[in-house]
C-alpha cells in the first residue's frame, strides 16, 4: 500500500512537467496565438481583444499557467477550434477504437510471441531458433507505416480478403455500449436483429490494422521470452527438478515459465507506449477512427487545443500504466519488497 | 583506443549478422556519397510522358527507368539513390546531436549526483513518459514541418537513452581508484569527468549510437510519412511512401520500394548494434 502511494506521488512532478510542456507548446508557436486562432483577416480590434481575454492571454504568464492548471484539474481541456466540441468529448468518442485496436494487436503479439519464444529457448541454436531470432530482428526494424501498406497491398488489393479502411461496413449502425465493436456487435439485441454479419464485418476490419500494430510487440515479446527462458533454464533448481524425476514438459511449463514470466509481463506492460506510437501510424494508414488519427489530423488542421489536450491525456495514461507496471512487478517479485 | 577497436572488430567478425550489417551500411554509404555518379537520372526531373511507369523488368516497363517512375514521372531508382543521402545524413545528425547532449548530461548527472542528478533525471523521465513519435509530433507541431525540425525533434527524443546509459556507467566508474588517484594529483572535476572517466564508458555508448542510428532513421521516416518531416520535392523515403499511398492499387512498386530501403538500412544498423552488444558485453553473450 505504502509503495503504491509512493509511486502515485511520484507521478505528480512528471505530470506537472508534462502540463508545463503542453502549456508552453501553444505559446511557443511562432506568431500571435490569437491571430493563429481567428485568422489574420477577421481581426477587427474588438474581436481580437475579446478573443485574447477569452483565452486568458491578457494575464501575466505565471497566472495563465495557474488558470490552465486549475481548468485542467477540473477536467476542462478546452474546445476544438474545428468542431467546437470539448476536447474531452472528442477524446472519449475515439478512445474505444484505439483500445480495441491496441488490445487485439497486443493479444495477437502475446499468444504468438510467448510460445515462439519458449520454443526457441528449448531448441536453442537450432535452425528454428536462428530463423525466429532473425525474423524477430526484421520485425523489430520494420517501418510499420510501410508494413501496413504492404498488408493492404497483399490482403486487400491482391487477394480481396479484407477491407482497406474503417472499423465496420457503413450499412451497420451499431448502438454504442462499450465502444468496442467486436463486443458491441455480439450483444443479444444486435445479434437478433442483424445476425452475426456485423460482428464478422468488424472483425474483418480489425485484422489487418491489429496485425500491423502487433508486429513490433510480437518481435519484442518473442525475444524477451526467449532470453528470459534461457536465463531460468540455467538455474540450479531446474536441474534439481529434473533430477527428482519430473518430466521435461512439466519442468519447462510449470517451473521455468512461471519464473520467466516476471520480466515478460514487465516487457508487455512497457509496450503500451510503443502501442500508442504504433496506433498513431496504423490509424493513419487504415483510416481507423481512434486517437492516433485524431492527433495527426489536429496537427494538419493546426487545432492546437486538441493537440494540447490530447497529448496531456495520452501521457497521463502512459505514466499511469508505468506506475501500474511497477506495482505489478512489486507484487510478482518478492525480492523487491525488502 | 586502437587496440580496443582492433579487438572489437575481431569479435564482430565472428558474428555473421553484424558483418552483413556492416557490409550493407558501407554499401549504402558509398551509394549516398556517389549518388550523382550512380543515379541514371536527375531525381527531381519530371518526364511528363512517363507517368507511373512500372519497373523495367515487368510488363509495360521501359528500360530507361529500371524501377519505373512515380506519379509525376520522376525516375524512382534515382530518387531512391538520393534518398539514401537524406536517410544516412539524418541518422548521423540525430546520433551526433543526441550523443553529445546526452553524454554531457549523463556524465554531469552521474558524477555530481544530488540535486543536479535529480533534475536531469526528471527531465529524461518526462521525455520518456511520452511515446517517441508523439513527442516528436508535438515538437514539429510547434516548430513547423520540415527535415531540420524533424531532426531536432527526433534528436531530443533520443537524448534520454544516452543520459541513462552514461549516468549508470559513470556512477560505477567514479568510485574506482584511478579517479581517487586523479583527484590526489589535483585534477579538476572537468578533467576527471571527460578525460579520465568518459573513455571508460565507451562500450555501451558505441552500442547505443548504432541503435540510435536506426531509431533516428525510422522516426524521421515516420514523420516524413505523416507529412511532418521532409517536404516535396525532396526524395526522402518516408515522404515518398506517403505520396505513393494513393496509388497503392495501380502502382504498387511506388509503395514497395521506398519502404524496403528503410527496412534494409534500419535492419543493418540493428544487426550491427546487436553484434556490438554481444562483443562488448561478455556477460550477455554467454547467456544467449
Amino acid at each position: 500500500m505504502k509503495y503504491i502511494l509512493k509511486k502515485l506521488l511520484d507521478m505528480i512532478p512528471t505530470m506537472l512537467g508534462i502540463s508545463l510542456v503542453c502549456f508552453f507548446m501553444i505559446r511557443m508557436i511562432p506568431g500571435d496565438p490569437v491571430l493563429n486562432l481567428i485568422g489574420e483577416r477577421g481581426a477587427d480590434p474588438a474581436r481580437y481583444l475579446e478573443m485574447k481575454k477569452s483565452l486568458g492571454l491578457d494575464l501575466p504568464i505565471t497566472e495563465q499557467y495557474w488558470v490552465y492548471l486549475k481548468k485542467t484539474l477540473q477536467g476542462d481541456l478546452g474546445n476544438s477550434i474545428i468542431s467546437n466540441n470539448t476536447v474531452w468529448s472528442e477524446f472519449i468518442e475515439r478512445f474505444p477504437a484505439t483500445v480495441e485496436l491496441g488490445m487485439v494487436g497486443l493479444f495477437f503479439a502475446i499468444i504468438i510471441g510467448i510460445p515462439l519464444g519458449i520454443f526457441a529457448a528449448i531448441k536453442r541454436n537450432s535452425f528454428f531458433d536462428y530463423f525466429l531470432m532473425s525474423s524477430s530482428l526484421i520485425g523489430y526494424s520494420m517501418p510499420i507505416f510501410w508494413w501496413g501498406l504492404i498488408l493492404i497491398l497483399v490482403f486487400s488489393v491482391k487477394l480481396g480478403l479484407t477491407p482497406v479502411s474503417g472499423r465496420i461496413d457503413f450499412i451497420y449502425d451499431i448502438p454504442t455500449f462499450t465502444g468496442l465493436y467486436i463486443i458491441d456487435t455480439l450483444r443479444p439485441a444486435v445479434v437478433s436483429a442483424e445476425g452475426f454479419a456485423p460482428f464478422w464485418s468488424s472483425l474483418k476490419h480489425l485484422i489487418l490494422p491489429s496485425l500491423a500494430l502487433g508486429t513490433i510487440p510480437l518481435a519484442v515479446i518473442a525475444r524477451m521470452t526467449r532470453s528470459s527462458m534461457l536465463e531460468v533454464l540455467n538455474e540450479d533448481y531446474m536441474r534439481t527438478a529434473r533430477a527428482k524425476g519430473m518430466s521435461r514438459k512439466r519442468v519447462i511449463f510449470i517451473h521455468a515459465l512461471r519464473n520467466a514470466l516476471v520480466p515478460i509481463i514487465t516487457t508487455i506492460a512497457l509496450l503500451f507506449g510503443s502501442i500508442i506510437t504504433g496506433a498513431i501510424l496504423t490509424e493513419t494508414i487504415f483510416s481507423w477512427p481512434g486517437i492516433g488519427k485524431w492527433i495527426v489530423a489536429s496537427i494538419t488542421a493546426r487545432d492546437y487545443p486538441v493537440i494540447q489536450g490530447g497529448v496531456l491525456i495520452i501521457s497521463f495514461i502512459i505514466v499511469l500504466t508505468n506506475v501500474l507496471v511497477d506495482v505489478i512487478y512489486y507484487f510478482l517479485n518478492p525480492k523487491m519488497r525488502n | 583506443m586502437r587496440v580496443f577497436l582492433k579487438e572489437l572488430f575481431f569479435e564482430l567478425k565472428k558474428n555473421k549478422g553484424s558483418m552483413i550489417g556492416i557490409i550493407i551500411i558501407i554499401l549504402a554509404t558509398v551509394i549516398a556519397l556517389f549518388a550523382p555518379l550512380i543515379a541514371p537520372h536527375d531525381p527531381t526531373h519530371i518526364y511528363s510522358d512517363y507517368l507511373r511507369l512500372p519497373p523495367s523488368f515487368t510488363a509495360g516497363g521501359n528500360p530507361q527507368f529500371f524501377f519505373g517512375t512515380d506519379d509525376l514521372g520522376r525516375d524512382l531508382l534515382s530518387r531512391l539513390i538520393y534518398g539514401s543521402q537524406i536517410s544516412l545524413a539524418v541518422g548521423f545528425a540525430v546520433v551526433v546531436i543526441s550523443l553529445v547532449i546526452g553524454t554531457f548530461m549523463g556524465v554531469i548527472a552521474g558524477y555530481y549526483g544530488g540535486f543536479i542528478d535529480k533534475t536531469i533525471m526528471r527531465i529524461t523521465d518526462l521525455i520518456m513518459s511520452l511515446p517517441s513519435i508523439l513527442f516528436a509530433i508535438v515538437i514539429v507541431a510547434v516548430l513547423g514541418p520540415g527535415i531540420t525540425n524533424a531532426i531536432v525533434a527526433v534528436s531530443i527524443v533520443a537524448i534520454p537513452n544516452f543520459v541513462r546509459i552514461i549516468r549508470a556507467q559513470v556512477m560505477v566508474e567514479k568510485s574506482r581508484q584511478y579517479v581517487s588517484a586523479a583527484k590526489l594529483f589535483g585534477a579538476g572535476n572537468f578533467r576527471i569527468m571527460f578525460i579520465e572517466i568518459l573513455p571508460n564508458c565507451m562500450a555501451p555508448l558505441i552500442v547505443q549510437a548504432s541503435l540510435g542510428f536506426s531509431d533516428g532513421i525510422l522516426n524521421c521516416a515516420a514523420l516524413g510519412f505523416l507529412g511532418l518531416g521532409a517536404q516535396a520535392p525532396m526524395s526522402e523515403w518516408g515522404t515518398m511512401l506517403s505520396d505513393a499511398r494513393s496509388y497503392i492499387e495501380s502502382s504498387p512498386w511506388m509503395v514497395t520500394l521506398p519502404g524496403l530501403c528503410i527496412l534494409i538500412v534500419v535492419l543493418s544498423f540493428n544487426l550491427l548494434g546487436d553484434g556490438l552488444r554481444d562483443a562488448l558485453d561478455p556477460r550477455l553473450k554467454k547467456q544467449n
